[in-house]
């Protein structure tokens, strides 16, 4: 049984993939021993209204979501009167978290609108998520360039922010080395694997960070739905990392 | 039956090449590789290498090769800007020794004239072709061809087969690159998982012009077998794609040299 972290409905805005429809989604998930996705949406990566993306999100879920799709709502902190957005993410859709798009929506991690986001996110005790990138840099549609979004400012961010519950997505080169283990010992900090590269190379995360902070992300249906599983096969893991990868750690997370 | 074009050793530990191997034939085994193609030698690998360096590259995959004839097959690197060494080094390892295909990276341009040779010698004694390709936004290196470039090459030699490497990473570019040219199949590694690309190439080149490959260790198997085995297509056209196209590539060559596989 999987619990996909990183699952995304609606439309990328550069082509159609088999599984933007949410039953041929939920099939493909569902085909795969899913049992829960968290589900953010492509619309919250362009559109300036993130309130009617996150009411279409929170729909869609409701109503073809089977149970396996968990809302996660956009917010941009970079608009006015971002904390109605969070509010109604949380009291209106019964959200347990946001994911956040900030090289998107034109922010660095400095920002002081993205500390107090996730200052307000940890006392409404939201998980918050960070997709630092959303498509290999150099294969980006050239009118629409983004850098890597800088994780070094998290670090400094940390020890203000005591409850945050942060799961970094689609990381590919930053954080790395000290860094990424310094993230990991000084906050509750996850990270999935969607972008993570090398042969073997859950088994290498997992020498720089905690297992318990490695939580299965597909990516889907961006990324094939198989590389997330195949790299789980590639890695030399014991059942207990496996099943952690799989459900444990996100399921723990995700606890009251 | 899983056979992959495109193998480095970067990210395989070990000290030697026999210790690399042995680690690379292990991932191999985890995900099902019968085969696998190795080229260039240790990290880093120069993009504008020596005469004595190609001699150090290519020896290490040699080496490597030595215990492992049954599970990999090697490529020569070659450099077209020192042409004349090339085709001598081309003759030393593929011609006269064990080697199988040609690996030719971003050292000149492709569509350049002096590539011509070298293509003419490999298809001599139907050596595999293997060019690298990308179109990067963020802008090619020097040397670096892109998918059309790669195209010119491609319809200068209409009769010679040739792998277009990475499809241009960009896929959607370079698939419609070289549709034209019937001689040229595409390998798949060395870019993101990204849903679509193998459909998208099946529709528009069919699948027996389509080659799985890694790029591993730098990528990981996983993530380029998913391009594949995720891929919304007949399972017919996966075992083309996964092995059998590259099979019947080499075929040729592989009974001149008296291998059987």
């Amino acid at each position: 049984m999987i619990i996909d972290t990183n699952v995304y409905v609606s439309r990328w805005p550069f082509r159609r993939l088999h599984g933007d429809e949410i039953p041929e989604l939920i099939a493909k998930l569902r085909s795969h021993d899913v049992s829960q996705a968290w589900t953010g949406s492509f619309d919250g990566v362009l559109h300036e209204d993130v309130a009617a993306v996150n009411e279409q999100l929170a729909e869609s879920c409701r109503t073809l979501g089977q149970g396996l799709l968990i809302p996660f709502g956009t917010v941009n902190p970079t608009l006015p009167d971002w904390q109605e957005d969070l509010r109604r993410c949380q009291e209106n859709h019964k959200m347990p978290g946001i994911r956040l798009h900030p090289s998107y929506h034109g922010y660095t991690l400095d920002d002081q609108r993205f500390f107090d986001l996730l200052r307000q996110a940890v006392e409404r005790k939201m998980v918050v998520q960070l997709a630092l990138n959303m498509e290999d840099e150099r294969t980006q549609h050239p009118l629409l360039r983004v850098s890597e979004v800088d994780t070094a400012p998290i670090l400094r961010l940390l020890p203000n922010l005591p409850g945050l519950r942060l799961v970094i997505q689609n990381r590919k080169r930053k954080p790395s080395g000290k860094l990424l283990g310094r993230l990991s010992y000084h906050g509750e900090v996850y990270f999935d694997f969607a972008m993570l590269e090398g042969v073997g190379g859950i088994s290498k995360f997992i020498e720089e960070i905690p297992g318990d902070r490695v939580l299965f992300g597909s990516y889907y249906p961006l990324f094939y739905f198989e590389s997330a599983l195949l790299k789980v096969k590639e890695s030399e893991l014991s059942k207990a990392q496996r099943d952690a990868i799989f459900n444990g750690n996100a399921r723990l997370l995700l606890e009251p | 039956m899983i056979w992959d074009l495109h193998v480095h050793f970067s990210n395989f530990k070990g000290r030697t090449p026999h210790e690399k191997m042995a680690n690379a034939v292990k991932f191999a085994d985890r995900m099902g590789i019968e085969r696998f193609m190795l080229y260039l030698g240790f990290p880093p690998h120069p993009e504008d290498p020596t005469p004595e360096g190609l001699t150090k590259i290519n020896n290490q995959v040699l080496e490597a090769l030595q215990h492992w004839h049954h599970r990999a097959f090697g490529f020569v690197y070659l450099n077209p800007n020192h042409l004349e060494f090339s085709l001598k080094e081309f003759d030393r390892c593929v011609r006269d020794g064990p080697m199988v295909g040609v690996k030719l990276w971003i050292a000149r341009k492709c569509n350049t004239p002096e590539l011509d040779p070298i293509v003419e010698r490999a298809a001599s004694t139907n050596a595999v072709i293997f060019q690298h390709t990308w179109v990067k936004v963020t802008g090619n290196r020097p040397g670096e061809c892109s998918p059309s470039e790669f195209a010119e090459l491609a319809a200068r030699h209409p009769a010679i087969p040739i792998i277009c490497g990475h499809t241009g990473g960009d896929w959607e570019h370079g698939i419609r690159a070289v549709r034209a040219h019937k001689n040229v199949s595409i390998g798949i590694a060395g870019s993101d998982p990204t849903n679509g690309f193998v459909e998208t190439a099946v529709r528009e080149l069919g699948p027996e012009r389509i080659i799985y490959g890694s790029d591993a260790g730098g990528r990981s198997f996983a993530s380029q077998l998913a391009k594949v085995q995720g891929a919304n297509i007949s399972d017919e056209a996966k075992k083309l794609i996964l092995g059998e196209n590259l099979k019947r590539m080499l075929a040729p060559i592989l009974k001149r040299k008296g291998i059987e596989a």
